[in-house]
């Protein structure tokens, strides 16, 4: 047992072990929690395996906003759970016996000792290469030089997957667009009569930026 | 080190109890989560193949993954906000008006 073993076993077990907890905990608030500690568990195995960049961005972006994000809903929402409320869906029974069967299919194809050949070339993974003119006979030659993994990431984004990360970004504005313009409400008859004044003030003025607009 | 297959099932795992929460919970938020544990599994698989191919592919593909797995919380959480002021529940159970 070498320390990076170790280390693995733990990590795996806690994050195994939260996730179970996350479909499990009746309080969506406590489960966030839990997928946070997930998250955490999986970004630790991200650094071993040498994706240091990739770790990074999973703690940014998933513990830092996804998971701001599922806590501001909860807040919004605020469903009181009564104790005696059921939490299972009536498909419990076949869901617990799909995922017994994904689980004992993907044992069954990866089993210890399927992947054999390990590579394990390290160094790979925090090379940028460049081309570069041979100066005896004109060729192009490919020339790797050592950096760190952000910095290969980074080149890699900007030079082979160029496009698709241009086509994320628009993905990203489209998204938040989309969120906003789902988000939104229009206030109904009812709650116009008890809407604060302010409320029916900015309303107002929204109609009237409207219509300045379309005509 | 710790070998391919131990990060596969590892994946594998965290795939089916994914799978599992999405499909026995009836609180919709909790699905959404589950759904969040699936996309970082199949993260999980493709770093540690990039890994052992020794190439950066994958590592860019989770970058992807990660991207799209934000847009898709923020518009599936958009969702749910106005599910709840319509029908007050976000029971997934109840949501059945497209049942035919």
């Amino acid at each position: 047992m070498t320390p990076a073993l170790i280390v693995f076993f733990v990590i795996g077990t806690v994050a195994v072990a939260s996730s179970i907890l996350v479909i499990g905990m009746r309080n969506p608030v406590h489960s966030a929690l839990f997928l946070l500690l997930t998250f955490l568990c999986v970004a630790v195995l991200f650094v071993m395996k040498a994706a240091e960049f990739v770790a990074a961005v999973q703690v940014l972006v998933y513990a830092g906003g996804v998971m701001v994000l599922f806590l501001f809903v909860v807040m919004l929402i605020n469903v009181r759970h009564l104790p005696d409320e059921k939490v299972l869906s009536r498909f419990a029974r076949g869901g617990f016996l799909v995922g017994a069967a994904i689980f004992v299919l993907f044992l069954t194809v990866v089993r210890p000792g399927v992947y054999h050949d390990p590579v394990d070339n390290e160094q790979a993974l925090r090379t940028t290469y460049r081309y570069v003119r041979r100066r005896s006979d004109h060729k192009l030659v490919r020339r790797g030089t050592v950096v760190g993994n952000s910095e290969a990431v980074g080149m890699a984004l900007y030079r082979e997957y160029l496009v698709p990360f241009e086509v994320a970004s628009v993905f990203l504005l489209v998204a938040m667009i989309g969120a906003i313009v789902i988000g939104k409400r229009e206030l109904s008859a009812i709650e116009e009569e008890t809407a604060p004044d302010f409320i029916l003030e900015r309303m107002e003025t929204e109609k009237e930026v409207k219509e300045k607009l379309s005509a | 080190m710790p070998s391919l297959d131990a990060y596969l099932m590892l994946s594998g795992t965290l795939f089916a109890v994914g799978l599992v929460g999405v499909i026995i919970r009836r609180n919709m938020i909790t699905v959404l989560m589950a759904i969040e544990l699936m996309l970082n599994a199949v993260n999980v698989n493709l770093v540690a193949f990039s890994h052992h191919l020794s190439s950066l592919d994958g590592q860019i593909f989770a970058i992807f993954i990660i991207t799209v797995a934000a847009g898709e919380a923020a518009v599936g959480l958009a969702i749910i906000i106005q599910l709840y002021r319509l029908r007050s529940s976000i029971n997934v159970d109840e949501a059945t008006n497209l049942n035919g």
